[in-house]
């Protein structure tokens, strides 16, 4: 059976150093740029023609952006409208992520828990600045309820200041744990269908029903795991602006 | 499991910020504005559409309230003339209703005269009858002719007891 851990291993191609750091092209940066490329291409082509009744592709193009437009509506309310390109980039950049791993031997960027902890890294500083930026050190109310009594404040505290920080963590591994797991248990499914499988047929079909069961389970942790890691961020944002 | 292989952050991080910033320009200045462009140009073609169809309505409502306002107004017109006629009509017939009992009585009053003069003579006639038959009744009787001043008498006596 293949090694089910395999399909994790980063596979320079173009090694390149810069200052001392490592920074070569590898199969996660190939995945990375080939969903740029996608992304744009999708959200331009579809809406070259400026259709007034759209086309299929142009609907989806729409969906996308107004599915996002209203989280940030719903989540952030009118302050969020210049967030809007971070938050639609973030998801659309998770999304095909996900979605581009299902494909057989293709690499899953967000697989790698540096990524994901790269993304939320940056939604959480980020936000952590435009919290301080908008409400001065007002924002440090964020770690003591209003209206708590002053005695619970040392409890209080230090559990908001833990729940606070640990917001990139949870938003990270979430992402990187669920991509992760879904992608072995495919690789152990498939080594089941082949090595059963060998023997005889009849063996075979039970973990290959079960592989096609979990690979929709899949698609739709793909779909999930990119709206879970957009609304939080969302929520998040909304926090960092109309504090709680 | 390679995930966890510090080896591999810094390329991986380097490559995530080079493509994620590039994407995000790419949304934000590209492929966002022309989506949002094209759901603008739908919603404001939808809105003048829709404001089309209120200025239709306000026309077809104004429309209506000048027809009823003319039909009204015609209406009306037609009762004054109605009502003028009438009244022209009604003094006429009055104006002729005078005038025919005016002649009426004209007339009625002539008839009296003719009969009163007529009455005056058939009087006349009455005594004059009145005393021929009465001269002859009593020379039938007596067998004399009365004097006439005597007979005269007697009847014109008879007369105004009779209240002639």
């Amino acid at each position: 059976m293949a090694n089910p851990i395999e399909q994790f291993k980063i596979k320079p191609i173009i090694p390149l150093e810069v200052a001392g750091v490592d920074v070569s092209f590898t199969n996660s940066a190939v995945m990375m740029v080939i969903s740029v490329v996608l992304i744009t291409a999708f959200l331009t082509l579809s809406v070259r023609s400026r259709a007034l009744v759209p086309g299929r592709w142009q609907s989806l193009a729409e969906v996308f952006y107004e599915f996002i437009a209203g989280m940030l509506r719903d989540n952030v309310g009118q302050a969020g409208r210049k967030y809007f390109p971070f938050i639609f980039s973030l998801f659309m950049f998770v999304l095909f992520g996900n979605l581009l791993g299902m494909i057989p031997g293709a690499f899953t960027y967000t697989s790698h828990v540096i990524v994901t902890f790269g993304m939320a890294i940056v939604v959480f500083t980020g936000v952590t600045i435009i919290g301080f930026a908008r409400h001065g050190t007002h924002f440090l109310r964020m770690f003591f309820p209003e209206g708590a009594p002053i005695a619970t404040a040392v409890i209080l505290v230090p559990i908001e200041v833990i729940s606070y920080f640990s917001r990139p963590f949870s938003l990270a591994v979430r992402l990187f744990a669920n991509m992760t797991v879904g992608h072995i248990i495919l690789k152990v499914m498939g080594g089941f269908v082949v090595s059963l499988g060998a023997f005889y047929v009849l063996p075979g079909i039970v973990p290959f029903a079960f592989l096609g069961a979990i690979t929709v389970l899949e698609f739709g942790i793909a779909l999930l795991q990119a709206y879970v890691f957009t609304i939080l961020s969302c929520i998040y944002l909304h926090d960092a602006i109309h504090m709680h | 499991m390679p995930q966890f292989d510090p080896a591999f952050f810094a390329p991986q991080l380097f490559w995530l910020a080079v493509t994620f910033i590039t994407l995000y320009i790419l949304m934000s200045k590209v492929a966002l504005p022309k989506i949002g462009a094209v759901l603008d140009e739908r919603q404001r073609k939808i809105d003048d559409n829709l404001d089309k169809a209120a200025q239709l309505k306000a026309e077809a409502e104004a429309a209506i309230a000048a027809y009823e306002k003319a039909l009204a107004d015609s209406r009306s017109h037609a009762q004054s003339v109605i009502k003028e006629a009438s009244e022209r009509l009604s003094k006429q017939a009055d104006e002729r209703t005078r005038e025919l009992t005016g002649r009426l009585a004209e007339q009625i009053k002539a008839g009296e005269v003719r009969i009163a003069a007529a009455k005056d003579k058939a009087l006349a006639n009455v005594r004059e009858i009145a005393l021929d038959v009465a001269g002859a009744t009593v020379a039938r009787l007596v067998g004399a002719s009365p004097d006439q001043a005597g007979l005269e008498a007697a009847v014109a006596a008879a007369l105004k007891e009779n209240g002639q």
